[in-house]
């Protein structure tokens, strides 16, 4: 006897798995950006029947509203060529078999691993919220791995904005600095004139 | 609602049907508001610009929102011929979906919400982040260069200004210490002098700015910019698919306006002790906020793009970050009890 959390947990489980086909086989670039959107949507609710709600609402807020949104920024803007693309197909298609098959054995390495029990999912339980037992885990268990994530981030953002700062300087925007700086007789001149007569 | 209706129907079809009720009860009031808005808007600005503004169709020009609803029904859809029909009519659904899915966590008295669940802040938050979609797949769908131009420009503009708009409410957590929309009001419970926009006030201005950016309201309407793109994102929309839009825009400055009102003014809380609470409260706070919206854009001029960006990147990110660090380091210290 399926419930009524089992039917929704399908119904999630087809639209990502579709959706995620479609990332891949879709030939307009949009559409496989916008397909990507639904597959996080539909993971996300996943999440929510699992009572993950901080990871689900974090999902979509993250990359549904935030690096999808630029994903799509640039995909939009960019002339992609197919045809150029698709050349070689075949002849790369061994490798990508090989590399697909190594990721199905690092997926099975980490489903099968104790975290993953049915039992160690039930036990993160409703009756707390879940952002506080999320906070609790991270600043206490996991402390040093969090901030090593949050010191590779800061390099991350360190070095983003280095390769815009140094090199060559393009761009024409005008110094704020300067703009406040000028004076009305900077830029205009008024000229005097005797009316003449007729 | 659910007892009363679990005597005459199959209980699990009670509660569906108790939901649909309320989620009526809220969405009819929302539409009948954004209407509202619209009028109260024409003649606010009518006002300040020494006009009269609607004044025809009705007692005061007050059935002007249900003639001008009328005509966009009856108008023409036009489809531009090589734009991409599928996206062309999912982009105005998907700006107005979200614009409607989050007022399911707004909680307007006490226990008046439709869904109280723990994570309301981040999932309003999510909610309005996703409402971009909707401008940019009109604007690339269109295959218009205007409405291209205008969605590009909505999309870098929303995604800087969401960062500074997090980071303020990331404050409010910290004082309320929960994200449960309704326990940060009763956080503020005791008068005016308990409300965060005082303990937060450079937080509260910029939270306030940053919606005003988030809904592409004027000052920050480059998205739409009549005098550079012509209307933006929506210039290829017409009838029904345009209204989406328009509905969309002020729903969604409706949403935000209630959100600063519950974040930062105390929610439905009375201003003095002695007079009692309630949704009205709630409702006049929303009037007074929706009024700046208003005000903002019959005064000022609209604001050049590069300066919006250099706006909200570095000035309100770095503010609203010292600030965070300001409130952590003042919870520490005798002085916590104000900033609670």
């Amino acid at each position: 006897m399926m419930q009524f959390s089992d039917y929704i947990f399908y119904f999630f489980s087809s639209i990502l798995i579709l959706a995620s086909l479609k990332v891949i086989t879709a030939n307009n670039p949009v559409y496989s950006a916008l397909s990507l959107v639904l597959a996080f949507f539909s993971a996300a609710g996943i999440w929510l029947l699992l009572h993950a709600e901080f990871l689900a609402i974090a999902l979509v807020l993250v990359y549904v509203g935030a690096v999808m949104v630029l994903f799509l920024f640039v995909v939009m803007m960019l002339d992609i060529n197919l045809e150029s693309l698709k050349k070689g197909f075949w002849s790369y298609f061994p490798f990508a078999i090989l590399i697909a098959g190594v990721f199905i054995v690092e997926i099975y390495l980490v489903v099968s691993d104790k975290f993953f029990l049915e039992s160690q999912i039930e036990s993160f339980g409703t009756s707390k919220s879940n952002t506080h037992s999320i906070g609790n885990i991270l600043y206490t268990d996991y402390l040093l791995p969090f901030q090593i994530a949050a010191v590779i981030l800061l390099v991350a953002i360190i070095s983003a904005i280095a390769l815009t700062m140094f090199g060559h300087k393009s761009h024409k925007a005008i110094d704020p600095k300067d703009q406040i700086k000028v004076k009305r007789n900077d830029r205009i001149r008024i000229v005097k004139m005797k009316s003449e007569k007729r | 609602m659910e007892e009363f209706l679990k005597q005459y129907l199959d209980p699990n079809f009670a509660i569906t049907f108790s939901y649909l009720i309320k989620i009526f009860c809220i969405v009819i009031p929302v539409m009948i508001s954004v209407a509202y808005l619209t009028y109260f808007e024409r003649r606010v600005i009518g006002f300040m610009q020494s006009r009269i503004g609607p004044n025809r169709v009705g007692f005061f020009g007050l059935l002007q929102p249900i003639a001008d609803a009328l005509k966009l029904l009856f108008k023409e859809i036009i489809l531009p011929e090589k734009s991409n029909n599928f996206l062309f009519f999912l982009a105005p659904l998907l700006s107005i979906a979200p614009a409607l899915a989050a007022w399911a966590v707004i909680p307007f008295d006490f226990e008046m919400v439709l869904a109280d669940i723990n994570a309301g802040l981040l999932y309003v938050l999510a909610m309005t982040s996703i409402a971009v979609y909707g401008v940019i797949i009109a604007g690339w769908a269109s295959n218009s260069k205007y409405a291209f131009l205008g969605s590009l420009r909505s999309a870098a503009q929303i995604v800087s200004y969401e960062i500074a708009m997090g980071f303020s409410l990331v404050g409010v957590l910290m004082c309320a210490n929960s994200l449960n929309l309704g326990e940060i009001v009763m956080a503020q419970q005791g008068g005016i002098s308990q409300w965060y926009c005082w303990p937060l006030f450079p937080l509260f201005i910029i939270y306030f700015i940053s919606a005003v950016a988030e809904t592409n309201r004027a000052p920050f309407d480059v998205a739409e910019g009549e005098s550079e793109i012509v209307a933006g994102f929506h210039v290829e929309y017409s009838g029904m698919a345009f209204a989406l839009f328009f509905l969309a825009e002020y729903a969604n400055m409706i949403l935000v306006s209630i959100l600063a009102v519950i974040m930062f003014l105390g929610g439905w809380m009375s201003p003095f002790s002695f007079m009692s609470d309630g949704i009205f409260w709630l409702l006049a706070k929303v009037v007074f906020v929706l009024f700046f919206f208003l005000w903002f854009r019959a005064t000022f001029p609209r604001y050049r793009y590069d300066q919006i960006m250099r706006l909200g990147w570095k000035v309100f990110i770095p503010l609203t970050l010292i600030w965070i660090v300001f409130i952590g380091a003042m919870m520490q210290t005798d002085y916590a009890e104000y900033f609670h």
